[in-house]
């Protein structure tokens, strides 16, 4: 076996490869550039890691150290005091279980009302599907604030307000247009055939879509659920506005009451944002590769 | 089923003859039933065909029709009084609410800061998104490292603009992290005010809204990437494209529909950013980070001018339908 016929896939090492190859000007200017470009992703991560980095470090720290100098990034006093005092404050947990029950309640909610609105869209042709259609794309960009006021008078006037059923219909509005979106993009990636042939067969079009259709479409599913979650776990106009009572506030609002609160109690503000950044960081790791392939069928491509 | 069709009076029926129960004596006509009954089942069926989708399609055309369009209908119908909620009997104004705001100076500030704060963050996003996602689309990084350096480069996205906005702040602070670092090489001085010198304040909101928004970018335009064909880069590179050729001649035209669509979406939501600006400076120092979502905020719930807010909810909606309406355009032409 000579040289010239080694194929270059095989040489995986270095070491491996002949002199002459290791040094040629094109190898030279490859390992540059592997260099340039993990120098830039070292830069990049700590862009972007560097913040989070700091906040867990931070949460880890007695107050007193926050603004210690010079700052450090690891503390000799590592304690865990910060995340005890927001898990035995019953106010504190509070902000916790209200955006669990919004969040879960919008995110199952979400997901009927969309797959059955996805389903008409993926498999039936009616009169008037453009002009829903086009309703749905163009609500995800009503601002807002366009909405506040009106739905202060609303929900006031339902009753709803400083309730849970208030936020959870105020967070649909803005969840189920993407969620539309996104499954409707997932089901016309699965094959009309699958299921026609169960109603042909006799069975409904509900049978259809709950036997068929949804088991198929999950991983399209959870990546629209994820991302519902995540939206209504994130909200903050609308549940600062909507509720009043320190009993129906959500995370977003609570770590903002903890920076009105005396003085600024900066761990406990960085522990209650660890915390309250479990639940989105963790679904989006365990599911990264449903989501992100959901996310972008459906957002970009539908 | 089966039980029942072994009694003579169903063969009857299915051997085609009609069944005893004909309408002979009502209609005098020899019409069975069933001949009578075909057109009426068929009718029943179409309809049923034709409601279903919108059976399907109920749930959200009423909590769309409740919470979206009665809402838009009242907040109108408010910028068009004088003084609504507060008086009990406003009066029909016009459009002077819309004069009293589009001369608010506030409110031009507002919108110059919304521009400013909006251009320089889409773009921002998506230039670092590009190149992020780029530079984990080389084949020079192995599967599990570029696993980890997309994990972390998508942090950012992963957290609540409400814990951003602590989070920058305590970054931020004039004895903070931040400042020690700069001051160490020389790029800021030691006690720098970021979010509280009317200099400052806008570009450090826009940069905390850049860093928190492009991995969205950055996700979209990775997938968009591997779905670029290797033929196309092995074509061009056999004509002898260099790099930034290949870049301008495949990347970016395969790429466009993506960033066009990502740009629009972008720009409809960063310029309806409330959060951020909300809990890092509030719009403040002097309006110098005002927006025009919390300019409408403390007008509605500070100032308690519902019916001026309302306008200024109306123009925000209006500006939004704008670029609403290329976005639906350009999402259509994809189609």
């Amino acid at each position: 076996m000579t040289i010239a016929k080694t194929p270059p896939a095989v040489m995986a090492t270095n070491e491996a490869r002949p002199l002459a190859i290791r040094n040629s000007p094109r190898e030279k200017k490859r390992r540059w550039l592997r260099v340039g470009a993990v120098l830039l992703l070292i830069l990049g991560a700590a862009f972007a890691g560097g913040p989070i980095l700091w906040m867990l470090s931070s949460s880890f720290k007695s107050n007193t150290e926050i603004f210690e100098y010079p700052p450090r990034l690891l503390t000799e006093n590592f304690s865990l005091d910060a995340y005890f005092s927001i898990l035995n404050d019953p106010t504190k947990v509070r902000f916790f279980i209200n955006s669990y029950v919004v969040s879960i309640a919008v995110t199952l909610l979400t997901l009927f009302i969309a797959i059955l609105a996805s389903y008409a869209f993926s498999r039936f042709e009616f009169k008037g599907k453009r002009i829903i259609n086009v309703v749905i794309v163009s609500v995800q960009a009503v601002p807002p604030i366009t909405l506040l006021i009106p739905y202060f008078g609303l929900v006031v006037g339902f009753g709803l307000y400083n309730t849970y059923p208030g936020l959870i219909l105020t967070y649909m509005v803005f969840t189920l247009p993407y969620a539309i979106i996104m499954m409707t993009g997932y089901f016309n990636t699965l094959p009309r055939e699958l299921d026609e042939a169960v109603r042909v067969d006799g069975a409904g079009s509900w049978t259809a879509l709950w036997r068929i259709l949804v088991p198929i479409a999950t991983p399209g599913i959870v990546s629209v659920g994820i991302y519902t979650f995540m939206i209504a776990w994130n909200e903050y106009l609308f549940a600062l506005t909507l509720t009043r009572t320190e009993d129906m506030r959500t995370v977003p609002i609570g770590i903002q009451l903890l920076m009105g609160q005396h003085s600024y109690e900066w761990n406990e503000m960085m522990a209650m944002s660890i915390l309250g950044s479990i639940p989105v960081v963790l679904l989006f790791l365990f599911f990264q590769r449903y989501f992100l392939g959901g996310l972008v069928s459906g957002s970009v491509k539908s | 089923m089966s039980i029942t069709s072994k009694g003579p009076r169903r063969d009857a029926s299915r051997g085609g003859a009609p069944t005893p129960q004909t309408t002979e004596s009502q209609t005098g006509a020899s019409l069975p039933v069933f001949v009578n009954k075909t057109p009426n089942r068929a009718r029943w069926n179409d309809a049923k065909k034709k409601g279903e989708p919108f059976a399907f399609l109920a749930p959200v055309i009423v909590l769309i029709g409740v919470l979206m369009v009665l809402p838009i209908g009242i907040v109108i119908g408010y910028s068009l009084f004088d003084n609504v909620i507060t008086n009990k009997n406003p009066e029909l104004v016009g459009v002077d609410n819309y004069i009293e705001v589009l001369t608010n100076p506030t409110f031009i500030a507002a919108t110059g800061n919304t521009l400013v704060f909006t251009g320089a963050s889409v773009v921002a996003h998506l230039v670092l998104g590009l190149a992020f996602a780029m530079l984990l689309n080389t084949n020079l990084l192995g599967r599990f490292s570029k696993a980890i350096f997309r994990t972390i480069f998508v942090l950012p996205w992963l957290f609540t603009v409400a814990i951003i906005a602590v989070l920058w702040r305590l970054l931020l602070n004039p004895s903070g992290v931040v400042n020690f670092l700069l001051s160490g090489v020389g790029l800021a001085d030691q006690g720098t005010e970021w979010l509280s010198s009317p200099e400052l304040a806008l570009a450090t909101v826009t940069f905390i809204n850049i860093w928190a928004g492009y991995p969205f970018f950055m996700i979209s335009l990775l997938a968009g990437l591997q779905g670029i064909p290797g033929e196309l880069y092995e074509a061009a590179t056999v004509d002898g494209a260099s790099w930034w050729q290949r870049f301008i001649s495949v990347t970016i035209p395969q790429l466009r529909p993506i960033i066009i669509s990502m740009l629009l979406l972008d720009l409809i939501w960063t310029s309806q950013q409330f959060a951020l600006i909300w809990l890092t400076t509030g719009g403040g120092p002097i309006n110098v980070t005002e927006m025009l979502s919390t300019f409408t905020y403390k007008l509605a719930f500070s100032r308690y001018e519902f019916a001026l807010a309302s306008t200024s909810a109306v123009i925000i909606l209006a500006l939004s339908g704008i670029l609403a309406f290329f976005y639906v355009r350009h999402q259509r032409a994809r189609d």
